[in-house]
């Protein structure tokens, strides 16, 4: 609305310089500007408009869960529970089957599309038995040599205090350090919500993969605007800054492929299963291709390149002796 | 203590120092028995308090004195600074006067020497963003990992800091890995990694390379775990028990080796690496 009264009023300025024949270019020069910054904030309530939905959809209770997911893809598929150690986390599903001709591993955290069902699942949030569980597995799947697909849709762990009796912190720190080096191919898809560390949990892997609206965050958008912002209603505001769609993440080099939904998978699921099948396939047909060893350093290096800083060797050597007055030159540039 | 005149009470520290290491006053309060501690005993006393045995925070240049050889500090990787990669609101800011303050990033690493035995070290500094792990932390990290298998020598790391860094998003979600990754191959170099919690060790740091040490040292009554306690409290909508996620709470759940004193980490430490047979 602004932006059109400010396009008259300069169309009549520039309608009165030419009539009576007076520079009036200063004054039009201030609208101008006035009218760029009218357009920003426009594009800005857009994008936030465009990843708050985003953010929504990924979250939606029809959109297709892991265990779908699971139950369109793997043939013959038998489930494997419990970790050996303490029990079975009814959030994380496991199992082998076979994908195409493949006999595969397969985990996925499960959610619920029903609120008995979300009961059941923990709402997709896993307690440290179901990383175990999921870790167990891949063990097995390496033994076999079988590779492995995981199916991510998380709020994140759990945050009780039984989870924390049973060493959270630990569970997924081992699943990150054993799945780096683990001797068969791993393919990762974040098809929904990825939450934290409970997501990536189930991450580090050869290929990852994210559906076109699913979204991947350090922190869910609420509690980055409590925090931050002080502010929890905040959250569509802070899923702007939080760089967590699947493009997004695609630019900063951190997923390697997003997969076309066409309507959006939870208006019709087809065309997204069909993209992401064709997908698994042909990375299933070049990971098995490599050896062992070329397969677990393509992962590391993956892994190991994934950062953003700044390295001020170069201008260290020039001779600068104080690194501490340096780098605040350096920001101030 | 409230009996005290203004004048004199100004020498002392408000009650509130949970995210401050040592007061720079010369007498502390402390937290633990509430009693008035001189600082320069409090100082020799390797900034636990001569009463209690509260451990207070120390800063990283009081680690480095407290706990290494004399002089033998050098320092590695500070030339890795911090970008802002999502352009995330306020983050620059927040660098650029971190940096003013002559902060070098969350984690100080480099090479050190206990007793003689050469070591690598890294120490986060809570005051950087809470000690939180971005791309710089991540790297540094990584870097340190590799410095240590390249030259065959242990690796300690003194971890304190509240998670992954929320302004560098899913890239500091990734240090997480990239850090169990290089703790990965370093282990495979059988080569020895001590890590040492302190208050607080939570989030993407907890759940990384903090607890992949080959031995895991705990501070005593240091707050350890994945989740903050608020957002437990807010899910489970009850009270948490006293002494929750504290470090004799990890350790009678099996997740830390011991939890050692301030005063005998050092000798404690000396002792790990003969016995791994790192030599002078």
């Amino acid at each position: 609305m602004k932006k059109e009264k400010i396009l008259k009023q300069i169309d009549r300025l520039k309608s009165i310089a030419i009539a009576e024949g007076i520079d009036l270019s200063s004054e039009i020069n201030k609208l101008r500007a006035m009218l760029e910054l009218e357009s920003d904030d426009f594009q800005k309530e857009k994008q936030m408009k465009e990843v708050w939905e985003i953010v929504q959809n990924s979250r939606k209770i029809e959109r297709p869960k892991p265990q779908d997911f699971i139950k369109n893809f793997i043939e013959d598929f038998i489930e494997l529970k419990g970790d050996r150690r303490f029990g079975n986390d009814n959030a994380v599903i496991g199992g082998i089957g076979y994908f195409d001709k493949y006999p595969v591993t397969v985990v996925g955290i499960q959610k619920g599309h029903t609120l008995n069902e979300n009961i059941e699942y923990n709402f997709g949030s896993p307690h440290p038995e179901g990383y175990r569980k999921a870790l167990r597995l891949s063990f097995q799947a390496e033994k076999f040599t079988r590779p492995i697909l995981f199916f991510v849709d998380t709020p994140g762990a759990y945050p009780g205090i039984d989870s924390e009796e049973r060493g959270m912190a630990e569970a997924i720190a081992e699943n990150l350090y054993y799945l780096s080096d683990l001797k068969t191919p791993i393919i990762s898809v974040i098809t929904g919500e990825g939450g934290s560390g409970g997501a990536l949990a189930l991450g580090v892997s050869d290929i990852l993969i994210m559906m076109q609206n699913a979204i991947l965050s350090v922190i869910s958008p609420e509690g980055c605007a409590s925090i931050l912002f002080k502010d929890s209603s905040k959250a569509a505001e802070a899923s702007v800054s939080l760089k967590l769609t699947s493009f997004d993440l695609l630019n900063l080099g951190i997923v390697d492929k997003v997969i076309d939904e066409g309507p959006g998978l939870e208006v019709n699921p087809e065309i997204g299963y069909k993209n992401l099948s064709e997908q698994i396939l042909t990375s299933l047909q070049y990971f098995t291709s490599l050896s062992s060893r070329e397969l677990v350093e393509h992962r590391n290096q993956k892994i190991r390149k994934i950062g953003y800083y700044k390295d001020t060797t170069g201008y260290l050597k020039k001779g600068i002796s104080n690194t501490r007055n340096f780098i605040y030159d350096l920001f101030k540039l | 203590m409230d009996k005290l005149p203004d004048s004199i009470k100004k020498l002392f520290v408000s009650k509130d120092n949970s995210d401050k290491t040592l007061p720079d006053n010369l007498f502390v309060e402390c937290p633990g028995c509430q009693e008035i501690v001189y600082r320069p005993k409090l100082e020799q006393n390797l900034g636990v308090c001569p009463l209690c045995s509260y451990h207070f925070r120390i800063s990283v240049d009081e680690w480095i004195n407290f706990i290494t050889d004399a002089n033998s500090f050098l320092p590695l990787f500070e030339e890795i600074v911090s970008v802002d990669p999502l352009n995330f609101p306020g983050y620059r800011e927040k660098l650029e006067s971190l940096y003013k303050k002559g902060l070098n990033e969350a984690i100080r690493t480099g090479y050190a020497r206990l007793d003689g035995i050469k070591i690598l070290m890294g120490i986060m500094d809570s005051e950087f963003i809470m000690g939180s792990m971005g791309s710089v932390v991540g790297e540094r990290v990584a870097r340190l990992f590799e410095q240590g298998m390249n030259e065959n020598l242990p690796v300690i790391i003194i971890s304190r800091s509240g998670g992954a860094r929320m302004q560098e998003g899913v890239v500091s979600l990734f240090q997480m890995a990239k850090t169990s990754a290089a703790a990965k191959k370093f282990s495979d170099s059988c080569n020895l990694f001590i890590s040492i919690l302190t208050d607080p060790t939570t989030g993407g740091v907890s759940a990384s390379f903090s607890f992949l040490g080959d031995i895991i040292i705990a501070e005593p009554n240091a707050l350890i775990g994945f989740a903050g306690q608020r957002v437990i409290e807010q899910t489970i909508k009850q009270k948490l028990p006293e002494g929750f996620q504290r470090a004799e709470f990890l350790e009678k759940k099996g997740f830390v080796d011991f939890v050692c004193d301030r005063r005998k980490l050092r000798e404690t430490l000396v002792k790990i690496l003969e016995i791994h047979r790192y030599r002078r």
